[in-house]
């Protein structure tokens, strides 16, 4: 599996550490509704098909990545910085980019 | 009469001789023989045992699909098993012998299987050795009694216990276009391809490139297909933007057109060449794979198709046409399709005599007839084999009529005298890589074959792989996919010309042959007709149950032979299409890989060791090192004759009497610098870190979302917007990934950035009532006195002229301080510290010391912070702010996670004075002989010379409130079982007094 990393280009998946489901929001840090923090630490999706997962090119530039893959036929779809391109003040904390 | 050379003919080197030995026996052969060639030339038919019922097998095929030819190669006290004899090149010195026979090929003592052959029919073993015992020979008793015999009865070649001492490599390569198989199709993309200027990797897994182009016997151009080839490749061998790779097997197609292969370098060299590995695994990243990976033929299934003799028909000309080797004198074929008429014409052509051509179908075309005839073969349509005759040789057959629709035999058998019988049952598209690639493949009603899936990646198909089984369509879509692949849409030149015997390449739907006598299917495993239709009756209706049911394609050759006939007999039996009953999917390998290619370079101890700057200095000086995950640390600086106990309880007793210093270089350390550095540290650590003054440090802990401990170390607040962060050794790589994590993906809005400088810094600790006098003595620029250097405060200094960071913190428990310096001053640093200490009687301290102080204190470590422990459980819930959120404190508080019988850390202390053991329970009651009701596990232990008692930490359920209560220690394993005090984990010093000093 090849992920093309925005910053180093195409590097092959032993660089990368899956980091987790995409699709997760994390509460408000003051947030006490654990509903919605047990959602964001225990629930995962698991679709057969275009999943937004978040890997770590930890072998390389160290970025977090948002992949958008398939895991059925296990192409990538899509790479992009996981902060968005720019570490901008207006991002909102656990917002979907 | 039997198997011989030809007078002229093949592509083999007659000129060159070369000797090799079969089981002892010498052996002669020439340049471009395989094993098998070689052996058939040599009169040689008998090759092997069958795997169950060890009856005589000879060569079914002449590549990579034989199932019965199967041999051990030695190489020195390296023995090589399961090698197919047809992929064996012969050179000078090859030393082969047969497998699965006692004492000899010829005489197998275990051929008296065959007699046993209702008993050892599919499913022998469940039926007989599993479930309950019954009477005295059924069970899994009686298998642990058997099994030792049917070891060795059946099976394959013995694995040899020699370490191997060949060297393997591992390349990666890329290309625009990997092709896979060089026959006419694969020929021609690769050109096509090399011709647009794309990179282009040709793979076989032949020694000579040329697929069929090397036997058929047909003209390409003019010329003999072989000598096309020929042209072909030397136009390839030009290019610069073409590597070409014989000996090489493609045989894994992952994700992302990675494909594996396996080049084996000098398996066919008597000595490899300076530098030359064995073999060679490719890991080729290709932009487009063209595959022209051919087809096989497939055996029809009747009585005695196994006999050494029968064989393929393509297989047979082959050897003809590319060894120059007759696979006998008296040929007769079998075939439900046109192609055997083209094997037949090729074999009298080379000398041999074909006596018949008994074909399924009631009728063939005028060109089948004319091919007969020039084969001067009587043609027996309608007819059908029913029986092979003869011992380990083949005598002869017997025909009977055939009606091909309904399958039924009818007339009087008729015997014909033979050496050789080929059969043909059809061709089976080469589909394996593309079934790895993705979906599921296509049954072709007309082709009566199983027909490659659209691509789910990127290849394109060409030749007999699509099902296009003439030459003349091989080079058109072999030419159109190399096009393809490289992008080119130049308008072709005129395609070569091919002159091929004519031919219908359908087949009839006929598969099996239904007479009386064993009629094997899958031929290295020993699976008859009869055994799919046992597993029929026995209910397996599931084409993945009878495989895994009767092991029909699960040996060596997975089925690379036994696939569709397997399928079509099993469709039969349940009365439906084939179809519908489905097939496998193919995983890789393709063939069978060497383990040592896939290591390659990478053997042996692969861990990086990492060593403190003043490793050498331990050494120098007596320390026995321990490795703490990749970390090399003293343990003990042991004197003469003292044991490891002996040297850490002198080591503490010292330290906390006078001073001692230890190493702690491997320690995480982290810069954590920007405006927002504060924030960071607030959100994930419990406690405050935003009102630590500069110049001063604390300790912290941190949780995991679930609000579980996750680690804990001192940061240090170097200046304003920069925090020097330690972390445990165990956890720094953890930690570090922790905060990038929340950097990158949840707060991207913190100006913070984080960097790892574990490496960056040497580390002592140096501990005990007369540490600060020593520090005093040897450190200038800065005083270290109570009220310059307070509890956790930090100052910047010189030592031995080296600039140093102080920082008074205790892990021992006695008043300590860590110097921080560059690593590569860390040894000047080191020395400066011993030597100022002399007067003092400093001490050097390794792990073992550093733990009996810390368990004497109390203090967690990673054997607390186990990922199940709160920070309630180690009592140290002080230590969670209530006046910002941070990671883990919304789930913290969770009714599971604060509950009071939850493990606790606790102290013990052994009322028998006896050592206590990591891993031991402890339970209220001690039941020696039924140990049960563990209460929780020691996590830590040592004796402690403060206490001088043995002393442990414990997770204890409800912990807290069973202080100065009695239990027992359980550990049956150990044998060690006794009462303990449970007591508070601060067993030494409570207050801190020492410390704070």
């Amino acid at each position: 599996m090849l992920i093309t990393c925005p910053y180093c280009g195409p590097r092959d998946v032993i660089e990368f550490t899956y980091q987790g489901d995409g699709n997760r929001e994390r509460p408000q840090p003051a947030s006490q509704n654990l509903d919605d923090w047990n959602a964001y630490v225990y629930d995962r999706l698991n679709p057969a098909g275009d999943h937004n997962e978040i890997w770590q090119h930890s072998g390389g530039c160290r970025a977090h990545l948002r992949v958008v893959r398939n895991t059925v036929t296990h192409e990538i779809l899509s790479t992009e910085f996981a902060h968005g391109g720019h570490k901008s003040a207006g991002h909102k904390a656990g917002s979907r980019s | 009469m039997s198997p011989r050379r030809t007078e002229t003919g093949g592509r083999v080197d007659r000129l060159r001789t070369i000797r090799f030995t079969f089981d002892g026996a010498p052996y002669t052969g020439h340049a471009g023989d395989t094993l098998a060639s070689a052996l058939l030339a040599n009169g040689v038919t008998l090759f092997g045992r069958s795997f169950k019922y060890h009856r005589p097998r000879g060569l079914l095929s002449a590549g990579v699909e034989e199932p019965n030819a199967l041999v051990t190669v030695l190489r020195g006290e390296v023995r090589e098993p399961n090698v197919a004899a047809t992929m064996v090149e012969i050179y000078d010195g090859l030393v082969a012998v047969s497998q699965n026979r006692m004492p000899s090929l010829a005489w197998d003592i275990n051929a008296i299987n065959q007699l046993g052959g209702k008993i050892l029919s599919a499913g022998f073993y469940y039926k007989t050795f599993m479930g309950p015992v019954i009477g005295p020979l059924k069970g899994t008793r009686f298998w642990m009694f058997c099994e030792h015999f049917i070891r060795r009865a059946a099976g394959l070649g013995k694995a040899g216990t020699a370490p191997d001492p060949a060297r393997y490599e591992r390349m990666n390569a890329f290309c625009d276009v990997l092709v896979i198989g060089s026959g006419p199709a694969g020929l021609m993309a690769a050109k096509a391809a090399a011709d647009q200027g794309a990179r282009v990797i040709l793979a076989d897994l032949d020694a000579h490139f040329g697929g069929s182009a090397n036997w058929s016997g047909e003209t390409i151009d003019d010329m003999p297909a072989a000598d096309w080839a020929q042209r072909m490749v030397g136009q390839l061998e030009g290019n610069d933007n073409v590597r070409l790779l014989p000996r090489t097997t493609v045989w894994g197609y992952y994700d992302g057109n990675t494909l594996a292969a396996l080049e084996r370098v000098t398996d066919h060299k008597e000595v490899a060449a300076k530098g030359e590995p064995r073999q060679r695994y490719w890991a080729i990243r290709a932009g487009t794979v063209v595959l022209a990976t051919g087809a096989f033929e497939r055996p029809l299934v009747f009585p005695g198709n196994d006999r050494p003799g029968v064989m393929l028909a393509h297989a047979a000309e082959r050897y003809a046409n590319e060894y120059g080797v007759l696979p006998g004198q008296r040929i007769a074929l079998f075939t439900n399709n046109d192609s055997a008429y083209r094997s037949a014409v090729a074999l009298k052509k080379a000398g041999a005599a074909v006596v018949a051509i008994i074909d399924v179908r009631s009728d063939v075309t005028g060109d089948m007839r004319r091919l007969a005839s020039e084969a001067e073969a009587e043609l027996l349509t309608g007819h059908a084999v029913i029986a092979t005759e003869g011992g380990k040789a083949l005598s002869g057959l017997k025909v009977q009529r055939f009606d091909v629709v309904s399958g039924a035999l009818s007339g009087d058998g008729r015997s014909i005298h033979a050496d050789c019988l080929l059969m043909s049952g059809g061709w089976s598209p080469t589909i394996h890589l593309a079934s790895q690639a993705g979906a599921k493949a296509e049954w072709d009603p007309a082709r009566q074959a199983f027909l490659p899936p659209k691509p789910t990646q990127r290849w394109i198909g060409a030749g007999a792989f699509t099902g296009s089984f003439s030459t003349a369509e091989a080079i058109a879509e072999g030419r159109a996919a190399g096009l393809a692949a490289a992008g080119g849409t130049s308008a072709p030149a005129a395609l070569p010309v091919v002159e091929a015997a004519p031919g219908d390449p359908d087949p009839a739907p006929v598969f099996e042959i239904r007479a009386k006598g064993k009629s094997f299917v899958d031929f290295q495993h020993d699976v008859t007709a009869e055994d799919v239709r046992l597993a029929h009756r026995e209910g397996f209706v599931s084409v993945e149950h009878l495989k895994r049911y009767t092991t029909l394609g699960m040996a060596t050759d997975q089925g690379k032979n036994s696939n569709v006939p397997g399928l079509a007999i099993m469709a039969e039996a349940l009365g439906k299409p084939i179809p519908e009953v489905g097939t496998t999917r193919f995983r890789p390998p393709y063939t069978a890989v060497s383990i040592g290619s896939l290591a390659a370079e990478r053997f042996g101890d692969l861990k990086p060791e990492r060593l403190t700057p003043m490793h050498d200095w331990h050494l120098a000086n007596g320390a026995t090192m321990y490795s703490a995950g990749l970390w090399y640390r003293p343990m003990i600086y042991g004197l003469a004759g003292e044991t490891v106990e002996q040297a850490y309880v002198r080591e503490a007793k010292a330290t906390r009497e006078s001073a001692g210093i230890v190493d702690v270089s491997t320690l995480g350390k982290i810069a954590v610098q920007g405006p927002d550095a504060a924030e960071l540290l607030d959100r994930v650590y419990t406690n405050m870190f935003s009102t630590l003054a500069v110049g001063k440090a604390r300790y912290g802990l941190m949780l995991r979302e679930d609000g579980f401990a996750f680690d804990d170390g001192t940061t240090w607040r170097l200046g304003e917007q920069d925090f020097l962060m330690t972390t445990t050794t165990a956890n720094a790589g953890k930690v570090m990934q922790h905060l990038e994590y929340f950097l990158d993906v949840i707060w991207p809005e913190l100006k913070v950035t984080v960097t790892s400088v574990t490496d960056e810094w040497a580390g002592a600790a140096i501990g005990g009532p007369n540490a600060r006098a020593i520090l005093a003595a040897c450190v200038k620029g800065t005083a270290v006195d109570n009220a310059t250097l307070p509890f956790m405060g930090i100052v910047h200094g010189e030592i031995a002229g080296v600039p140093v960071m102080i920082c008074r913190l205790s892990f021992s428990g006695e008043m300590a301080f860590e110097v921080y310096s560059g690593a590569g001053y860390g040894t000047r640093v080191w020395e400066a510290l011993i030597e100022a200490g002399k007067p003092f009687g400093l001490v050097t301290y390794g792990l073992e010391a550093l733990g009996t102080m810390r368990i004497e204190k109390g203090h967690v470590t990673g054997a607390e912070i186990d990922g199940r422990t709160t920070a309630r459980d180690l009592h140290l819930d002080w230590m969670l702010s209530k006046k910002k959120p941070f990671i883990g404190s919304a789930m913290m508080d969770r009714e599971g996670l604060i509950a009071s019988d939850r493990l606790q850390l606790v102290g013990l202390i052994a009322l028998d004075n006896r050592p206590l053991n990591g891993g031991g329970h402890i339970v209220e009651e001690l039941d020696e002989a039924n140990p049960h009701g563990s209460l929780g596990h020691i996590t830590a232990c040592c004796y402690s010379p403060a206490l001088g008692k043995y002393i442990a930490l414990a997770l204890v359920k409800g912990g807290k409130a069973r202080h100065g209560t009695r239990a027992f220690v359980s550990d049956p394993l150990r044998d060690r079982f006794g009462p303990v005090e449970i007591v508070s984990n601060h067993f030494y010093d409570p207050d801190g007094s020492r410390m704070h000093g």
